[in-house]
């Protein structure tokens, strides 16, 4: 018989309940109010207590209403169907929910348990499988949506039958396995599976190395991130970090985009609901929408189903990694996540630690992290989830414990500068302050230099270098004075500008400039390069600012036109006159 | 609020905080509210059955023998046409000498928009100001608040903005505002003949400062109603929002729980993302903007309350004093509104977004050279048009007393540009140049 109880204390959404059977921790259970249910999770057990944190507002609950655990952990449903929908944190699809207000307690089907699918069998009669295994194929939007055995078998099994092709509904058995002590089971192409636990029913889990195309000049210029890397977005408010999420959802080479909205702006996701129907995905031709899942748990939405919402959004990646797929993974902010955590460690007068976040917070995200990868399947088919947070640091300050702990945890690190925003240079990535550690790898280096070129690595450096060394002439400049420094340490500023402006100041909202596909980023590269590489005459340092802001012109045009278009190519003509301009000839070269 | 006849009365308090009391009852909800020797209070913890009530007025003089009466509801507002003109304080109770308002009666801090159903903002507000309609565009659905220091006319400047925005409603959230200010409203309102289409709830500092925490979800809850029932453009006045989260951290702190930083609660995000949120556009037509007032304490703006309040709101506004022209400016450099993308060269001139972007950028390079002169450099000749650009800039659009279109904005602002600046210093579309601009494009 399931455990019952009756709610013995409230604060706020933790609710303490007096139980009359076992428990156990991150059970998911249902408080019984006012003719609705009210879902809740065990987050703490004590001597005289399950403690609950509830997924609604409290508002109204009395002692003495009755609990009924379910016996199960909070999980994800997994099946096709996933693609295009718009999730609450817990996995309620929003779409099918009535009226304009959220109900408490109103719970709905993340799938489409009416929706028949053409069912293709991958696997045979008498088939050895695995967990994870493929057994058929849907076809969801375009993405060939694997049916596979479930995760939670152990061990090996024998495929007794599978459904030949033809419609199934997805809580049709479509196979049935046999373990070694005969027992049968029965598959259907859904399953469930606890959003705590990482899946991990792949053979190994390799370095990632693979080169992702983001479109962002200063992410794939300047610090590049990799097909099932880790990455993170730190900054002050207004800065542009849901701005560069945006932007790489949209452009980001990924099969799936898994975007989680975690106590941030309805309006925001809103954007999101209304555009991505109507954008079209460069790759496949097809609407954004369609590679695209939302899990919108905004910060009016209730606090506990925050922290699960980026969990649904993970297991919902990593049930797609399965298939072999490349799934980026973004939430936005995993600090609102934390604050999620804070505020119930505070309910339950845990001991805090810094700024009264609980103790355990850097292990919580660090776990988290360690979710994404790149994999290699049982079938030597590889998949992967890229994941890349923001952050929302306190006073903008970097130094505190959610900055900190994802530091630790993630390999890139896209520190967005208060000064870059505030002068308008977006996206505001400081880029000598950011990194990547993917360019430490060889086999990533091996890799973009037979991908994109053989150079492209030493580029990045160059570019690295220059703008380091522009920034130590800007400061001497602003010590000594216009005129108490050499002419040249303007041009060596100015040229540093002309990365700036070129490479790394994108504008998000203009068509062309958006996003620079990488055989146009080479180009841009080398052509930012050959003009940091002129040496030029000048005779005063009035000249140089002028001058300099000239070829930013220009070649801000070139990034606002069409590539290789005529008036690209006319831009390109007018560049190269004025380089000619004050290039240094031979003779004042000896 | 008489209790009803068949209520039970406590009369056994079993302890009292600065804040709260508590004592033992049963079958009281949670949020519920209650009198406590007709204070009004409410339930904000229940721990078998002793239950703890946050008493808004206060707890001095509550005798140990008061008595309890339960309401049996959470905090409500009757709300119908009759709430337009008036002026209530924190309960909803009328302070304007006129009746109750008749009205069905709705729990206050109701339930959330599901996100689905909301509509992507895209209608502009035109306030005649430029720092805004140009620079910050304010768009319906849309929330964001004045971070303001306490001596500068934020209240001045945001009565000016509700009026002349073109809403069906105001709604004004008075909250621990002087009663000087409290009368400015008032005659603000009346002088502009817009009494019946403004509602206010009104906290002054006279009144103890944990009522205000009910101001501004009577003010939204009133706003929903008209957004959602009546299909109306609501613009909500909240002001001000920072003496509503200190009142936030008295409860907190009078309750022991552990603050966080600056000794602001823990769920400071949380709660005031509830109220900020209530902003929305409808797909009807009807919406809700807000538009707050943050002040703040030194400028400093990484202090909790505007820190969090900037992860919130859709941008912030800041005022400044110019002193080349001695007149009160929004200030282009730290304002943002973050919906403007969503109007501006959509429902406004095509050349909006560069001309205002460049506007900005040529100010920030007289900012530069005005800091090259208090290091004591020389000025290029650079330096100078920048300068006397951004005076003529500040005067003719930034300064808030001017009023006019957006395209004279636009268009002004193209005049200045063609004024000082040559082609390749401003930078703009080529395209653009040459289909709204003035320049000459040789002179270099
Ligand atoms: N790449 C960009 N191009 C042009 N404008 C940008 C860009 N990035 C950011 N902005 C501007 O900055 C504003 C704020 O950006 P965004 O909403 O991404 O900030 P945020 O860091 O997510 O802030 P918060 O922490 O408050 O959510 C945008 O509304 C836009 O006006
Ligand atoms: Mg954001």
């Amino acid at each position: 018989m399931a455990t019952t109880g009756k709610v013995a204390g409230i604060i706020s959404n933790l609710v303490m309940v007096k139980v009359d059977g076992p428990v156990s921790q991150n059970e998911i259970c249902y408080i019984h109010f006012a003719g609705v249910k009210l879902m809740a999770e065990v987050i703490r057990i004590g001597a005289l207590y399950a403690y609950l944190q509830v997924f609604e507002s409290t508002r109204g609950l009395k002692t003495g209403t009755e609990v009924e655990f379910t016996g199960h952990l909070l999980e994800a449903t997994l099946g096709p169907g996933i693609l295009s929908k718009n999730f609450d944190g817990l996995q309620n699809d929003l779409n099918k929910m009535e009226g304009i207000f959220l109900r408490k307690g109103e719970y709905t089907h993340p799938l489409e348990p009416y929706k028949l699918w053409e069912f293709k069998p991958l696997a045979k009669e008498g088939d050895t499988v695995v967990a994870g295994s493929w057994l058929g194929e849907v076809t969801e939007n375009w993405i060939p949506h694997k049916i596979m055995v479930p995760f939670i078998l152990d061990g090996r099994y024998k495929v007794s039958k599978i459904n030949s092709e033809g419609s199934y509904k997805i809580d049709d058995i479509i196979a049935l396995l046999i373990d070694g002590k005969g027992d049968e089971y029965r598959v259907t192409m859904v399953q469930k599976w606890p959003i705590k636990i990482p899946i991990k029913a792949y053979r190994e889990k390799p370095r990632p190395f693979n080169f992702m195309e983001t479109g962002i000049r200063v992410i794939d210029c300047i610090n590049p991130i990799v097909e099932g890397g880790t990455g993170f977005i730190p900054g002050p408010f207004g800065t542009g970090k849901t701005v560069l999420q945006h932007a790489l959802s949209k452009q980001a080479e990924a099969d799936m985009i898994v975007v989680a909205a975690c106590g941030e702006r309805a309006n925001e996701v809103v954007e999101l609901f209304s555009e991505f129907p109507e954008l079209d995905d460069p790759r496949t031709g097809r609407k954004l929408m369609e590679r695209t899942t939302i899990i919108a748990n905004t910060s009016n939405m209730p606090v506990a189903a925050r922290e699960a919402s980026v969990y649904t959004a993970m297991t919902i990646a990593e049930y797609y990694r399965q298939m072999g797929l490349k799934i980026l993974l973004l939430a936005d902010s995993t600090s609102r996540w934390a604050q999620a955590l804070r505020e119930m460690s505070n309910r339950m007068e845990e001991l805090p630690g810094p700024d009264a976040f609980p103790m355990d917070l850097p292990a919580i995200i660090s776990n988290f992290y360690a979710r994404a990868g790149y994999v290699r399947l049982h079938n030597e088919k590889t998949g992967s989830v890229t994941f890349i947070g923001t952050v929302s640091p306190a006073g903008g300050n970097l130094k505190e414990p959610v900055t900190e702990a994802t530091k630790k945890a993630a390999r890139c690190f896209y520190s967005l500068s208060q000064n870059r925003a505030d002068s308008k240079r977006y996206p505001a990535i400081d880029a000598v302050d950011s990194y990547s550690k993917y360019l430490e790898y060889p086999e990533f280096i091996e890799f973009v230099s037979q991908t994109i070129a053989g150079n492209w690595i030493d580029q990045i450096l160059e570019v690295k270098n220059i703008l380091i060394r522009g920034n130590e002439a800007y400061e001497q400049i602003n010590i000594l004075g216009d005129d108490g420094v050499p002419i040249h340490y303007h041009e060596i500023f100015w040229k540093s500008e002309v990365i700036d402006f070129v490479i790394l100041q994108q504008d998000a909202f203009d068509k062309i400039d958006a996003s620079t596909p990488i055989p146009r980023q080479k180009y841009m590269m080398d052509k930012v390069l050959e003009v940091c590489n002129t040496a030029f005459t000048f005779n005063k340092f009035e000249e140089v600012n002028p001058y300099f802001k000239r070829i930013i012109n220009v070649f801000k045009q070139m990034n606002y036109s069409e590539f290789q278009s005529e008036p690209f190519s006319n831009y390109e003509e007018e560049l190269k006159s004025i380089i000619n301009e004050k290039r240094k000839t031979e003779e004042q070269a000896v | 609020m008489e209790p009803i006849a068949f209520q039970k009365i406590y009369t056994h308090i079993s302890q009292v905080t600065k804040a709260t009391c508590s004592l033992h009852a049963t079958g009281v909800g949670n949020e519920e509210m209650a009198l406590v020797n007709d204070r009004l209070a409410q339930v904000v913890k229940i721990e078998g059955d002793l239950v703890t009530l946050q008493i808004f007025s206060g707890t001095e003089g509550i005798p140990t023998d008061s008595e309890v009466v339960f309401l049996g509801h959470a905090p409500q507002l009757p709300v119908s046409e009759e709430l337009c003109g008036r002026f209530f304080n924190a309960y909803g109770h009328p302070i304007d000498g006129g009746p109750e308002v008749e009205g069905q009666l709705v729990e206050i801090g109701g339930p959330s928009v599901n996100p689905v159903r909301r509509k992507q903002p895209s209608e502009l507000i035109a306030t005649g100001i430029a720092g805004i309609d140009l620079n910050n565009t304010i768009v319906t659905g849309q929330k964001i608040p004045f971070f303001a220091d306490p001596d500068q006319p934020y209240n001045q400047v945001m009565a000016m903005v509700a009026l002349r925005a073109q809403a069906d409603k105001i709604i004004l959230g008075g909250m621990g505002i002087t009663n000087d200010d409290y009368l400015f409203f008032k005659n603000v309102f009346e002088n502009a003949g817009a009494i019946d289409r403004i509602i206010s709830f009104v906290n002054t500092t006279e009144d103890p400062p944990v009522e205000r925490l009910l101001v501004p979800d009577m003010a939204l809850t009133a706003a929903e109603y008209f957004a959602v029932e009546k299909k109306q453009k609501v613009l909500v006045l909240l002001t001000d929002m920072t003496l509503y989260a200190d009142a936030l951290s008295i409860v907190s702190n009078r309750m022991d729980q552990i603050p966080s930083k600056d000794s602001m609660p823990g769920s400071l995000y949380s709660d005031l993302a509830k109220l900020y949120e209530k902003a929305v556009q409808f797909p009807d037509g009807g919406s809700i903007t807000i538009i707050a007032v943050t002040t703040l304490s030194g400028g400093d703006i990484t202090h909790a309350i505007p820190d969090n309040t900037g992860y919130i709101t859709e941008g912030q506004l800041f005022l400044r004093k110019d002193t080349d022209i001695g007149k009160v400016i929004v200030d282009p450099f730290r304002s943002l509104s973050r919906l403007r993308q969503l109007v501006i060269g959509k429902k406004t001139r095509e050349d909006h977004p560069q001309v205002m972007n460049t506007a900005v950028r040529l100010y920030a390079d007289a900012a530069n050279a005005k800091t090259k002169i208090e290091n004591g450099f020389d000025l290029t000749d650079y330096d100078k048009r920048a300068m006397s650009f951004a005076r003529e800039y500040s005067e003719k659009l930034l300064a808030i007393d001017i009023n006019i279109e957006i395209d004279t904005m636009i268009d002004t602002a193209w005049k200045l540009f063609g004024k000082y600046f040559s082609y390749a210093e401003i930078g703009i579309k080529a395209e653009l140049v040459e289909k709204y601009g003035t320049i000459n494009q040789h002179k270099n």
